[in-house]
């Protein structure tokens, strides 16, 4: 392999690990208030497809990001809905939010676009195009720090926000008042409650968190990663973000790094197609499964270990 | 300290709730149809016409109530152990290996031999990649929603590598295996032309008949064997379970094989019966339209049966008014799919206050 | 003086279940007020209620002498009202500091929260020896610092009064007596103490008053220096229930279990069964005496096989059995066992009678040969145990869950009695069971022994200790205090059973 590519390829991993550090973090949010959330991939999925209609409409990818965090937003108010106030099944409820997600995304686009799902492709105005940070040009002749600029720099503005949503998340779980009662809200919901705090309050703000953070995710898939929605376009990411929160010990900074290295493992899919280790090619597959291969072998306790807040996945009654 | 969800009458907890979750489902698909612009009840009559109107939309219905049929009863199976199996898609997937492995390299067999061979191999191949995660859960406390969510990606990126670098035929350049020839299924037309029947076109062939038995054997495994009672206990009380001395390690990996052993079988119905060779995502989703399909059907085999149907009425029907109205795209079952699993599973109680309100009597 | 708290006319229901009716009561300030009643006298619902966990259907609360509305636990807490549940409501990760603010943040930062709480905690634990260690996880702190946690919780909120519930039944005696000595220390200095218990010798130890419920009432209030328990125990139970059962002298043979040396440690390595040797024959009752949790449900689990000993030996007629750890080979063998917890493990509630009569001994060939099951043996088997325990409904095909309290009692006792076991470990057999169903319960115990059996008795209730068995051994603290007849006198039991066992043996 051509090491003048390296740049390339770590560049190509931070953008692939976005849409999958801003859903562990969504997942992160929602599963420290103790609601499980298997719809990650659906509301992205929704929110890419709102996002993609949105600012093909509106000629804006102001406007895209908009309705694609309500689109988001709305989805998770089900979700929430679904687990706190019915107390249903949390994984059930999100297995159906994420086949409402694929299959509203390709009716409704069928009908306004009738391109069989697709949207058309949008311009340059309708997406998050790539921002050069200041300096960055300046330094395409040095030849070390020529290829950090080249990582580091030419990214879209949701890249950077997304880089910057991983340390405030860590503080404001560790150091605000609401990240404090957050996290105990998913470990013993009764102290909460006993505590004057409500419960079903609490959940619900984290609940709308990860259908925001979703919700930027999907508009950042449809609208800075690729310039139109096609079927499925979240491809797995929901589930591979989970993997990653899980990975990361249900932690902000982990998350961060678990997503990079997700985000690497796809890049070097996608450049290393038809690599070779001696006479054995390695298959592209073997780079996607990577992640999953890893979440396995991580659950199973082979690696260190991973613990989840104690009540996720519980529905909260007072009768004890 | 009171439980009020125990006290109303049975014939409103399981079939009259039951139908107004279903009930409210559709008519959410209908509001989705009327925002498309289309009138709901003028598509309502082309699907039933699609799939009830003529001897190939009964056909199609059973091709599809075959699978989905085969998947509801793998998720249900494992819900009665108390786990929630969302691979049924990949196991399906898997399975499809066996069969090909079976039928591909056994074709010197007659075909009352290679068949069954094929048959048992797809549902242990399926078998197999559910009991890794039954494994995993039982010995290492992997939590089984997300190992099985993992292993469909993983038989997923699997049998892309394999069709394509193994079983593709060189030369080819559709990504699909060679056609099997000894494992083959005849399908009801072909199986008329012997007898001299003329049929239409089918998909529809004897493994619909593999699909009953295993409603059957499930509903016999269940409520008329041993393990099927050390199942049910495990899912409704593991301390009673372990009072009772039933080891649950071995259930749950027991439960999670047998689970997967039924997903698998839909290779047979698609790999041996219809496509008759190994393509890319062959089970087409139909193991998560079996989530909805058992939280339709309760986890009951009959109730299963009969949500197979339904879905398959709403897969022909759909398909059929996809052509119809081209405007409505065959993706709108997936929302009834979606729909159904929403107010059937999550919502379950979503009426039932209302219900309580109805029906409960005061006492003094 | 106005009283701290009033409870006037506090009326409350749960669907069928009438928990508190008309229930008045009145709280001096600066005192210790102890409340006392059987299991499901309304006590903890009542406590509920003024703490805002749960809403009165009817009547009023006043502190201070003003009538408030509390609708949640931040209004209580609003009104100086905080409260010590029995299962703790700490945060298990936390840290002693974080569990204290959590709910008292006072402003979007936690970090001067934090400070505040941490000068706070020291200057709580100058005045009323209440040291714990503000870095500690709570997880890793022992029980009873953790209940220390929970009343600095309370204080850092601003408590006036505070409500305990059966704060002493997790806690070792030392603990206990610690607690009490703290509790004494707040009243001195201006607080007011609500102690719910059903322990009689708590509150003549410690409280000022004392008010008595049962069935959902308030029977009365005594000051307790005027009190007995003799008169508070008439008080509790209404009418004087003597558990006395016929009984014929037991004619013990050769032992059937014999226990070596037995230990059991949790999973943090606390030993709950601490070297415990003892032995049962045949034809007697062996009782086993204490306060729950003293490592009587550990060491059941471990005879049944469904716990595996950490050390130690137990012989069962003259096979180890401890080893094995499985139930189902001692069914075999003929060991049954009525579990300790009939809801959760002695039948399941989503199952039909008959289906929860097998529960255990589904295994047996008369059942259906091989993996079959015979649905049509286990109806006839369940019909014929209903009719021999006089269960009501006699139905096999109704839903476990749906039979009362007493009857799902004869439904398990009946499937463990009906296997002709040579040993019958028992926890609990009357736990929550009517007065009829209990003498039922008892005659039949007392027949099986008679017939030649060996069985083991645990339970709390020491007066049912004391009229079914003919040996008592005392569990304290995971150890066997000592060994005593069935003669032995109740106060020297209540000793042993407080862990003051030198002296007395």
């Amino acid at each position: 392999m051509d090491p003048s590519l390296i740049p390339e390829i770590l560049a190509s991993s931070i953008r692939m690990a976005v849409p999958l550090i801003l859903a562990s973090l969504a997942g992160l949010w929602s599963e420290r208030s103790g609601i499980v959330d298997i719809g990650l991939e659906g509301k992205m999925l929704a929110a890419a497809f709102a996002a993609a209609s949105a600012s093909f409409y509106f000629q804006s990818a102001w406007a895209g990001l908009f309705i694609a965090i309500l689109v988001s937003l709305a989805m998770a108010l089900v979700h929430g809905y679904a687990s706190i106030n019915q107390r249903g099944n949390q994984v059930v409820s999100g297995v159906a939010i994420n086949m409402l997600a694929a299959g509203l995304a390709v009716v409704l686009g069928n009908t306004w676009f009738k391109e069989g799902g697709r949207t058309p492709a949008l311009s340059e105005a309708m997406r998050f195009m790539p921002i050069d940070l200041p300096g960055a040009t300046a330094l395409a002749d040095i030849p070390v720090l020529a290829g950090l600029a080249k990582i580091v720099s030419g990214h879209s503005l949701l890249t950077y926000l997304a880089l910057a949503l991983v340390p405030l998340s860590a503080w404001a779980l560790a150091r605000t008042r609401f990240g404090l009662r957050l996290r105990a809200v998913g470990e013993n919901p009764h102290a909460v409650d006993t505590a004057g705090i409500s419960v079903a309050r609490l959940r619900y703000q984290a609940v709308i968190i990860a259908g925001v953070l979703c919700g930027i995710a999907g508009a950042y898939i449809s609208t800075s990663l690729s310039a139109s929605f096609v079927r499925d376009m979240s491809a797995g990411r929901g589930f591979m973000a989970l993997a990653a929160l899980i990975f990361a010990n249900w932690r902000a900074w982990p998350a961060l790094y678990t997503c990079l290295l997700f985000g690497f493992l796809q890049a070097i899919g996608n450049f290393m197609q038809g690599a070779r280790i001696g006479q054995f090619e390695i298959p592209v597959q073997f780079f996607n499964t990577l992640p999953y291969l890893m979440t396995v072998v991580l659950l199973a306790g082979f690696i260190g270990k991973s613990i989840p807040p104690r009540a996720s996945g519980i529905p909260y009654t007072k009768d004890r | 300290m009171a439980a009020p969800r125990s006290e109303l009458p049975a014939w409103v907890d399981i079939g009259l709730i039951p139908l107004l979750n279903l009930a409210v489902a559709l008519i959410v698909a209908g509001l989705v149809v009327v925002i498309i612009g289309e009138n709901p009840l003028q598509a309502l009559g082309i699907m039933l016409n699609g799939a009830l109107g003529s001897f190939k939309g009964w056909s199609y219905l059973f091709y599809y109530t075959t699978n989905f049929t085969f998947t509801g009863l793998a998720v249900a199976v494992a819900f009665h152990a108390g786990l929630f199996n969302i691979g049924g898609e990949g196991q399906a997937y898997f399975a499809g290996l066996g069969a090909a492995i079976v039928g591909l390299n056994l074709e010197f067999l007659p075909w009352p031999i290679v068949i069954p061979l094929a048959v048992l191999a797809s549902a242990g191949f399926g078998a197999f990649w559910a009991w890794v995660p039954g494994v995993l859960q039982a010995k290492r406390g992997s939590h089984i929603v997300i190992t099985t969510i993992m292993f469909n990606f993983i038989a997923a990126s699997l049998m892309v590598y394999l069709i394509n670098n193994v079983f593709r035929p060189v030369g080819r350049m559709a990504v699909e295996s060679r056609e099997i020839t000894g494992a083959y299924i005849l399908n009801f037309r072909e199986l008329g032309r012997l007898i001299g029947w003329k049929l239409p076109s089918t998909p529809l062939n004897p493994t619909i008949f593999l699909a009953f038995l295993a409603a059957w054997g499930v509903w016999y495994l269940l409520w008329r064997t041993k393990l099927g009672y050390e199942i049910r206990t495990v899912g409704a009380n593991p301390e009673a379970a372990a009072y009772a001395g039933i080891d649950q390690a071995r259930i749950i990996t027991v439960s999670m094989a047998i689970s997967g052993a039924l997903a698998g079988l839909l290779s047979v119905n698609e790999v041996l019966g219809v496509q008759h060779r190994l393509l890319l995502e062959f089970a087409g989703g139909a193991g998560f339209v079996g989530i909805a399909v058992a939280l339709m059907g309760r986890s009951h085999p009959v109730g299963i049966v009969l949500a197979a149907m339904l879905f398959g009425l709403l897969y022909q029907g759909g398909t059929e008014l996809s052509f119809a109205r081209p405007l409505i795209s065959r993706d709108m079952i997936v929302v009834i799919q979606g729909l159904v699993i929403l107010f059937m599973g999550a919502l379950e109680y979503a009426f039932r206050p209302w219900m309580a309100a109805l029906f409960f009597k005061p006492e003094d | 003086m106005t009283p701290a708290i009033e409870l006037i006319g506090i009326d409350k229901r749960f669907g069928s279940v009438h928990a508190n009716k008309d229930v008045s009561l009145a709280i001096g300030k600066g005192s210790i007020h102890g409340i006392i009643g059987e299991n499901g006298a309304g006590k903890s619902t009542l406590m509920s209620i003024l703490f805002g966990f749960y809403h009165a259907d009817k009547g009023e609360i006043r502190v201070g002498g003003k009538p408030v509305k509390i609708k949640s636990s931040a209004d209580a807490i609003a009104h100086g009202v905080g409260m010590v549940h029995q299962h703790f409501m700490l945060v298990e990760p936390f840290t002693v500091l974080e569990n204290v603010v959590l709910g008292a943040e006072g402003a979007a930062l936690i970090g001067p929260a934090l400070a505040r709480a941490r000068a706070e905690l020291e200057h709580l634990a100058h005045n009323y020896e209440l040291d714990v260690d503000p870095d500690a996880t709570i997880g890793e702190l022992p029980v009873g610092l953790q209940q220390r946690v929970e009343i600095l919780k309370a204080l850092f909120k601003g408590a006036e009064v505070l409500i305990l519930d059966e704060p002493t039944g997790v806690l070792t005696p030392d603990e206990a007596d610690q607690l009490f000595r703290i509790l004494g220390t707040l009243r001195d200095q201006g607080k007011t103490v609500i102690l719910i218990t059903h322990k009689l010798r708590e509150i003549m130890a410690i409280t000022d008053r004392v008010s008595v419920m049962r069935r959902g009432e308030m029977v009365g209030t005594k000051e307790t220096k005027q009190t007995s328990v003799e008169e508070l125990a008439e008080m509790m139970v209404g009418r004087r229930v003597l558990l006395r059962v016929e009984k014929g002298e037991a004619n013990p043979g050769e032992t059937v279990l014999e226990v070596k040396n037995l230990t059991w440690r949790d999973r943090k390595g606390t030993a709950r069964v601490d070297n415990v040797s003892f032995n049962v024959r045949k034809g007697e009752i062996v009782g086993i005496a204490g306060v729950s949790g003293n490592g009587q449900s550990e060491l059941l689990d471990v005879i049944a096989g469904i716990a595996r000993a950490t050390s130690g030996e137990i012989v069962f007629e003259g096979k180890s059995i401890g080893a094995l750890a499985d139930p189902r080979y001692l069914r075999r063998e003929g060991v049954a066992h009525v579990p300790e917890d009939r809801q959760h493990r002695g039948l399941v509630n989503s199952f039909d009678a008959s289906e929860s009569s097998i529960l255990g001994w589904h295994f047996e060939e008369t059942l259906g040969r091989g993996f079959h099951l015979d649905r049509r043996a286990v109806v006839e088997r369940c019909r014929h145990e209903m009719q021999d325990f006089d269960v009501r409904p006699a139905d096999p095909y109704l839903k476990s869950a749906k039979f009362s309290g007493g009857n799902q009692q004869k439904i398990i006792l009946a499937r463990e009695i009906s296997r002709d076991p040579d040993l019958l470990i028992v926890g609990q057999p009357t736990r929550g069971v009517d007065i009829g169903a209990i003498e039922f319960i008892h005659k039949r115990l007392i027949a099986l022994r008679d017939q030649g059996k060996a069985i083991l008795l645990v339970s709390v209730e020491l007066d049912e200790i004391r009229s079914l068995s003919d040996r008592i051994l005392v569990m304290f603290a995971g150890k066997i205090m000592g060994e005593r007849d069935a003669s032995a006198d109740e106060r020297e039991l209540g000793l042993l059973m407080a862990g003051v066992a030198k002296e007395a043996a």
